[in-house]
């Protein structure tokens, strides 16, 4: 069978194959480093993570995408976008969790990670119902332990735990789901089933009623209502740069699947899903931004507000439209740059404070201006204030929205937009206006911290003001699945 | 290649934000000379904006074009014509007087100036945009800054209150104009957001009826328009002195602006539609603003509502539709940006000595603050519309356009001048003359040499303004034809 094997074959799956090696590398070095060196694995995770972003650049795929390894996988630029998105997420985490708590000492902890990191790589390419199956638990499985890691703190334990219920039901309710369109088709590649359902005179309703079985094991990835209320149990007790990587490359990862899915599977019904995802974008943000402004804890308050978030990138998708999907994956990139530089932050805090609660970021800006600094532009990117990321991206999703006349959807999404600045700036308040019994002393950042915290910054205003190029590609991802 | 002033206008203040950023925290005094500096740069080449501005050529001047986002029809584009060019240099000359009133600011300054150029290059950006989506971008800008400007340095009894009711009230505004404005890219089908293409888009009728309101007072709302005027005189209570001549100065100009530039100019069926009900809402203001200043105890609170009143003119004169109108209403948004800001001024360096504001339990200032006495003597003729001052060039126009329009809304409209000049005339009685009271003897000093120099710099201009019209009425004239032009001749 390898004679099968060509040269696009290897290209599509090179940036996988090299994370493998990475993972390999990690796993090595674990055993041979001393527990003092062992901090720097880190910096391997997120260098080579780096690495394997440009080789990824190397072998993109030009042009229109083609189904290989026997119908398993797609090598289209859709696939390819989510690839650097993952990857840039998880060197990201890599850095966080470096002088995060105990993880310096493990390197366990960069290996499950990067084992996750695999499973969104293959979710986000995969093209038959196998391979969705399959990369979808290999995305939660060493989640679900990464949540739980610090096993001796009751909470940590409670949220993997948490996760791990939720997970399991979620994925067995999808994989029912799936099921069901194997038995109307004959087949698990995604590429024919619309056709094999026109041929088998399969009635919407059918389909409508499995794609919301496959909805819930999405849904739940994505942390949409109803399916949310893990997210902010599971945030608040892992540790935080896991839960940086939950609310980013791994929500990601659903939506990739989810986009492919609904887009090349249920052209028919697509009216139908339109609707659908509308009302569970409405729920989601609404419920999301609602909830949030009653937190107290920094951590639940960013769990809420990324469910809300979902709920804003599901406008994107509702509106059933190339600009649509691609304002979404827009909205996706910067999304993903500016709650890891929120997650950061916390953790970084953290480290000082050994705190989440919001009112003990009381005089942070005084101990330390540049993290101050920092969280401004995070929330305020956020909240979709311009010069930064979040401003172009939510104009464009609504854009999508009014484009595909649900201007009604629009004005639902500006209206929670007001919302979500509401407890951005509380949260602001704190920072800058109240005064803590320490403010004198300094609140010192670590090098990896510094690094990390530099990249996002810098990347937020860069989405956020030069945004031709970052709109290109979501655009041309979009184009690789219509 | 023509020297881009404009792009240089509107990026001097961030990139002199980011500088000041980079000034270790203990460096108070290069914090502020590099903050004067930068204004100062700001200042002059706005001046020369304004004066190198050809009259007779009218129309968008010192335009630049560059591609921003191309597939979306985003493009960075910027000019100025006989309206925006007043308001540019407007906000060059509060943006300096701004930071030399500020001198004082002691709890991080860095901080302070960085958030306050920030927001300045919001405002110019705004000023000068030609593209739809850079005025959104602009506008954005210069309303978080608003936020942490109020609630850091604001007066520490309602600051948190006034800074997020402020901040939403103006979101809420420009979100909601924000759906109208996607409304028009789509529905123009030319996939731009180039405003001169969008003014020939052709807009139906029915659509322009019911974009109108979007938009108008999505915008109106930073304008105060009534009954959204609320988180205004609340606002420039609670911000800082140099954040309240910013905000009543030139931020209310910039809701009213882009309400002329985006509403009226880009749909203008929509607007000889509504206008005929909205200019009862600007009477409500031009009145009822005045009225409530007249009965207010606190020194601030009065100007607050002062600026609702006259705002409410500019509002009103934008609602005529008609050429008097507004071009009064385009002086008047000069005239009372730097009339306001010069109020303001005076309102903090006051309360700065006595640390009071109550009206009752102030006096005789005049005895050690002359120079102070007479700007604010300045201002109030100003405010009342006293011939020889600016406000009269610009209220008088208004007036003679509502003539035309609504005689009875004009014979209402002018009861206003009327409480303006008590409400006036019972501050300098009583603030500035009247008796010293015993707690203030000996404890009261003279201000700043810089912030004389800002009052001074300040009375000049509305009083040159005032006797020689020469200098701004042409030019203002210049822009309205252009709004007349998209009116059809109304």
């Amino acid at each position: 069978m390898f004679a099968n094997i060509d040269a696009t074959m290897i290209k599509a799956i090179l940036p996988v194959i090299l994370v493998v090696v990475l993972g390999a590398i990690v796993l090595v070095l674990d055993l041979i480093l001393s527990e003092k060196s062992k901090r720097n694995l880190g910096w391997v995770t997120a260098v080579g993570l780096g690495i394997i972003m440009f080789v990824a650049v190397a072998v993109a795929p030009s042009g229109d995408g083609e189904l290989l390894w026997g119908g398993m996988i797609r090598y289209d630029l859709m696939s390819f976008i989510f690839m650097e998105i993952f990857l840039f997420g998880a060197a990201i985490t890599a850095l966080f969790a470096m002088d995060f708590h105990t993880i310096s000492k493990r390197g366990e902890f960069y290996i499950l990670m990067l084992a996750s990191t695999i499973g969104m790589m293959l979710l986000a390419a995969s093209a038959d119902l196998i391979m969705v199956y399959v990369a979808f638990e290999t995305v939660s499985i060493p989640m679900y332990i990464l949540a739980g890691f610090f096993t001796r703190e009751e909470k940590s334990t409670e949220a993997g735990f948490k996760y791990f219920l939720f997970g399991a039901m979620a994925s067995a309710i999808m994989v029912y789901g799936l099921s069901l369109l194997y038995g109307y088709s004959g087949t698990t590649n995604i590429y024919a089933l619309a056709k094999q359902f026109q041929a088998n005179g399969i009635s919407d309703g059918l389909l409508i009623g499995s794609l919301l079985l496959i909805l819930v094991g999405f849904g739940f990835k994505i942390s949409a209502v109803p399916l949310h209320f893990w997210a902010p149990d599971t945030y608040e007790g892992a540790p935080t740069p896991v839960a940086g990587l939950l609310s980013t490359a791994s929500k990601a990862a659903g939506f990739a699947v989810l986009i492919r899915v609904l887009v090349v599977a249920f052209p028919e019904i697509q009216r139908e899903w339109g609707a659908i995802i509308a009302a569970i974008s409405v729920a989601t943000m609404t419920l999301g931004n609602l909830t949030a402004i009653a937190q107290k804890n920094m951590k639940r308050l960013l769990a809420y507000s990324s469910v809300a978030h979902a709920g804003y990138i599901l406008i994107g998708i509702a509106a059933v439209s190339k600009t649509g999907v691609s304002s979404s994956i827009f909205y996706l990139i910067a999304y993903l740059v500016t709650n890891l530089a929120a997650f950061g932050i916390v953790a970084a805090t953290w480290r000082i404070l050994k705190s989440d609660k919001i009112e003990d970021y009381a005089g942070l800006s005084r101990r330390s201006p540049w993290l101050g600094l920092a969280l401004m532009v995070a929330l305020l990117s956020l909240a979709g204030m311009p010069p930064f990321a979040g401003f172009i991206t939510k104009v464009y999703v609504f854009a999508a929205a009014v484009d595909s006349e649900l201007i009604w959807l629009a004005i639902i999404g500006v209206l929670n937009a007001i919302f979500g600045l509401y407890y951005y700036l509380i949260v602001l308040k704190v920072v800058y206006l109240y005064r803590s019994d320490n403010d004198d002393q300094p609140l010192p950042v670590t090098r990896p911290y510094a690094v990390a915290l530099v990249v996002l910054t810098a990347g937020i205003i860069l989405i956020g003001t030069f945004f031709a190029p970052w709109f290109g590609w979501a655009t041309t991802a979009a184009s690789s699945i219509f | 290649m023509q020297f881009p002033v404009l792009s240089v206008i509107v990026f001097t203040p961030i990139i002199a934000a980011i500088i000041i950023l980079l000034i270790p925290s203990d460096r108070k005094t290069e914090t502020r000379v590099a903050a004067l500096a930068a204004a100062t740069f700001a200042l002059g080449l706005s001046i020369w904006v304004y004066f190198s501005y050809d009259v007779q050529a009218s129309g968008y001047q010192f335009v630049e074009k560059y591609a921003w986002l191309p597939q979306f029809g985003i493009s960075y584009f910027v000019g100025v014509d006989g309206m925006s060019a007043p308001l540019v240099l407007l906000t060059g000359l509060v943006m300096f007087t701004g930071v030399l009133i500020s001198w004082g600011i002691d709890d991080r300054p860095r901080e302070f100036f960085a958030f306050l150029f920030i927001l300045a290059t919001g405002v110019f950006g705004v000023f000068v945009a030609l593209d739809l989506f850079m005025l959104f971008f602009f506008y954005e800008i210069a309303v978080f800054p608003m936020y942490l400007l109020i609630a850091i340095w604001g007066w520490k009894v309602t600051r948190e209150y006034a800074a997020m009711k402020l901040t939403l009230y103006l979101f809420i505004g420009s979100v909601i104009a924000l759906v109208g404005a996607l409304g028009m890219y789509y529905a123009s089908g030319l996939g731009t957001f180039d405003m001169i293409a969008l003014e020939g888009a052709g807009f139906s009728a029915a659509f322009q009826k019911i974009v109108f309101p979007f938009v108008f007072f999505g915008f109106a709302i930073l304008g105060g328009i009534f009954p959204f005027h609320n988180w205004s005189p609340d606002g420039h209570v609670a911000a800082p002195t140099a954040v309240s001549m910013f905000h009543a100065g030139v931020l209310m100009k910039l809701g009213a602006f882009a309400a002329l530039r985006v509403g009226i100019m880009l749909l203008p069926e929509g607007a000889k539609y509504h206008m005929s009900w909205i200019i009862l809402l600007t009477l409500v203001n031009v009145v009822y603003g005045a009225f409530i200043a007249f009965v207010q105890t606190d020194f601030k609170y009065v100007i607050g509502f002062s600026s609702v009143s006259h705002m409410g003119l500019v509002l009103m004169g934008f609602a005529t539709l008609t050429s008097d109108g507004l071009l009064g209403a385009g002086v008047q948004m000069f005239s009372h940006g730097i009339m306001t800001a010069l109020f303001f001024a005076v309102v903090g360096m006051v309360y700065d000595q006595t640390h009071t504001r109550e009206i009752p339990k102030l006096g005789g200032v005049r005895l050690v603050m002359p120079i102070v006495t007479i700007a604010f003597i300045v201002g109030g003729l100003v405010s009342m519309g006293m011939p020889g001052f600016s406000g009269f060039v610009a209220e008088f126009p208004i007036f003679m356009g509502l003539w035309d329009s609504y005689p009875w809304i004009a014979w209402v409209a002018v009861i206003s001048i009327v409480i303006t000049a008590a409400y006036i005339i019972r501050i300098i009685g009583k603030v500035f003359f009247g008796k010293i009271p015993e707690e203030f003897k000996g404890h009261l000093q003279d201000v700043r040499v810089l912030d004389k120099v800002a009052l001074v710099l300040l009375s000049a201009i509305l009083i040159i303004v005032g006797i020689y019209p020469t200098i701004m009425v042409p030019m203002v004239q210049s822009g309205v034809e252009n709004v007349l032009r998209l009116l059809g001749g109304a």
